[in-house]
């Protein structure tokens, strides 16, 4: 039986999960294709379409201009006609030259419609720094996906919930935005914390949206996170469980929808919450999540104040002491929980 | 290509239709607007009114729509722009629910959520936008869809001058060329984005050069007429569906109102609008259908009498509907 499962266990790249979800929904339903910049010959800049050329050829996975408003827009205009595109935007930071697109259209234009017109699109995307890439090219800017209505974001954090989910977005009647990042691809030219590499089965399977995941239970302090923070505050509870600190983290998996309950759930058992975040501080899901909790202390009672962990409000810098310092890393997470735990609400 | 008989009567009898409909629309979307019930000194309040919000006519601009929807089928998609009604109604949009979603109505086509620039109606595949250009590489997406999908339908973008200078429309045709899609673009030319002229925000006096630099024929139509439409649009439509690939086409045609409604056009020419109308298309048409004696003066009575009366009950319909339930806001933010 050991032996078994064993010979089965399959470790693949959120990378490769990616692809693999992809390759088997095109396979299944001809409706779905792929377009955007180096999706082809290259696999994507991130390796997210990777074999998917040899097995479907160009008419299925279209390599784009250079041209983000051009193609998202047909992307919106092809899922109008029944199609169901998968778009790639490179970097998410490049959102700014066709955000039009998708805020105005891609996001409104089913309720707008009054629920008459389906957009059954995905649209893929790398987010992240860590890599000196500087601040074009780092940022994760999920809350502004999130924060305009009509597009579900997705998140993971690693291999099996990529996989999992993309094959929920794919499947989606609506537009999806799916959010991976570079340092958890397990890329060859990038380092990547391992976490995010593991058992996939072969398979498909869908992963609901709005089902965030435990991903380790503690008792004495909620780390709630996601993406690339998941496999960082995994690493710090661990030196915490060493001090006799037992961190809960909950990994969100999706923005929208977003499982408010199992936050409140592990907050009220918990008493203490971090928000480890990768994305701007201000106006974004720390603050959101801050705003949860604060909304139901009727029925949490938190033994310490909230605390937000997030990229303190400026561009993502280029030389690496001053990246490290303004993208959280495991130091960071582990010395906010110790503040927490020693912190007192008034 | 020559226009056929019905061809001919389809864009007379749709130019009637659109013009009495944007007639009509002028006089019902001042009710309750003036005067302004708010404050003194408001000379109109866009918000008040059966039909409250922006209002973009186009009457004038008739041609431009039944040139080229002459030539279109219902599997044909077109996206229109922020000014979208002569589009609508020469695609064969719904007139009752367009109507009511005009006055916000629950019977409207987006149940009340989209309003005048945001028409959506699947069945006979029309959508438009309010952003200046945006619909181009839209199109772009549905006549990809057509050609994935092996179907000999075509995509029509309709947009303003001012949307060519957009980078969504420089886009747009670099993608059509390169993929050979099944599209083709109108720009009406109309000679003002809001109040600046043609000449203040573009570079070259016709859109139509532009083509070239996408490897695509450009053609320009100087006259707002029909039938001068109807040929050019026809040779369009007749190479995309034949696959291969598509056109810019540029109509230099007339705004009788403002802007949008409560305008008050200080950036033209005092009585321009009037002028412009002494070259109203509807009635060059009209003479030629008499001409050709497709139809005499009592027929062409009775065909403009009950224009006006299905129009009227489009009207009657819209006002007479009910309102969402005002927490239906919450509904149809995504698909179930």
């Amino acid at each position: 039986m050991t032996t078994a499962t064993q010979a089965k266990a399959r470790m693949l790249t959120m990378a490769q999960a990616i692809s693999e979800a992809t390759a088997q929904e095109m396979a299944r339903d001809p409706r779905v294709f792929v377009m955007g910049e180096d999706v082809g010959k290259y696999g994507g800049i991130f390796s997210a379409t990777t074999g998917l050329l040899d097995k479907f050829g160009p008419d299925r996975v279209m390599d784009t201009p250079i041209s983000e408003t051009g193609f998202m827009g047909a992307a919106l205009g092809a899922a109008a006609e029944g199609l169901r595109p998968i778009s790639e935007l490179m970097f998410v930071d490049f959102f700014g030259v066709c955000f039009d697109q998708i805020y105005n259209h891609i996001a409104k234009n089913h309720y707008m419609s009054g629920g008459a017109c389906k957009y059954p699109l995905v649209i893929t995307t790398g987010i992240g720094g860590g890599y000196n890439d500087a601040a074009q090219h780092s940022q994760c800017l999920y809350s502004i996906f999130a924060h305009v209505p009509g597009l579900k974001v997705v998140v993971p954090s690693n291999a099996y919930d990529a996989k999992g989910l993309m094959t929920t977005a794919i499947r989606d009647d609506n537009p999806v935005v799916f959010l991976y990042h570079k340092g958890i691809m397990g890329l060859s030219w990038m380092s990547y914390f391992e976490g995010s590499t593991n058992e996939v089965p072969e398979e498909p399977y869908a992963i609901p949206f709005g089902e965030a995941r435990v991903v380790r239970e503690g008792s004495d302090v909620t780390i709630v996170t996601l993406s690339q923070m998941v496999q960082k505050s995994l690493v710090a509870a661990e030196t915490l469980a060493a001090e006799g600190i037992s961190a809960e983290i909950v990994d969100l998996r999706t923005l929208v929808p977003l499982d408010r309950a199992t936050v409140l759930k592990s907050v009220a058992k918990t008493g203490r919450l971090l928000v480890a975040d990768e994305d701007y501080l201000s106006y974004g899901l720390s603050g959101e999540i801050a705003a949860l909790v604060a909304e139901h202390l009727d029925s949490i009672r938190l033994k310490a104040p909230v605390r937000r962990l997030a990229v303190p409000d400026v561009p993502i810098p280029f030389s690496r002491p001053l990246e490290q310092f303004a993208i959280p890393q495991v130091d960071n997470i582990v010395a906010s929980v110790r503040g927490l735990m020693t912190a007192k609400v008034y | 290509m020559d226009a056929t008989a019905e061809q001919l009567l389809w864009m007379y009898e749709k130019m009637i239709e659109i013009r009495e409909y944007e007639e009509t629309m002028a006089r019902v979307y001042l009710e309750g607007k003036l005067p302004p019930k708010i404050q003194k000194g408001l000379a109109f309040d866009i918000g008040a009114g059966p039909v409250p919000g922006e209002m973009h006519l186009a009457a004038g601009q008739e041609p431009v729509a039944v040139g080229v929807c002459a030539h279109l089928r219902a599997d044909d998609t077109v996206v229109g722009a922020h000014r979208p009604h002569h589009f609508a109604i020469a695609k064969g949009v719904d007139l009752d629910a367009m109507t009511a979603e005009m006055f916000g109505k629950d019977t409207g086509l987006g149940r009340g959520k989209g309003g005048h620039m945001h028409l959506f109606d699947p069945v006979v595949k029309f959508s438009c936008s309010g952003i200046v250009g945006a619909g181009a590489p839209q199109a772009c997406g549905a006549a990809l869809a057509a050609k994935k999908l092996g179907r000999d339908s075509v995509a029509v973008a309709f947009f303003g001058e001012g949307a060519a200078n957009q980078g969504a429309f420089h886009e747009a045709l670099n993608l059509a060329a390169l993929w050979k899609l099944p599209v083709v673009f109108v720009v009406e030319d109309n000679k003002y984005g809001i109040s600046v002229e043609k000449s203040a925000s573009t570079a070259i006096a016709s859109n139509a050069e532009r083509a070239a630099g996408y490897g695509m024929p450009g053609v320009l139509i100087e006259r707002n007429d029909a039938l001068a439409v109807f040929k050019v649009a026809g040779t369009a439509v007749a190479r995309a569906r034949r696959g291969e690939g598509p056109t810019l086409i540029e109509v230099k045609t007339d705004r009788y109102f403002g802007h949008f409604q409560g305008d008050p056009e200080t950036y033209r020419p005092k009585g321009e609008a009037k002028e412009l109308r002494q070259h109203d298309p509807i009635p060059v048409l009209g003479a030629l259908v008499r001409d050709m004696g497709l139809l005499d003066a009592n027929s062409d009575a009775g065909l403009r009498q009950r224009i006006a009366t299905r129009v009227q009950a489009a009207y009657d319909f819209g006002r007479n509907s009910p309102y969402p339930r005002p927490e239906d806001a919450l509904l149809h933010v995504f698909a179930e």
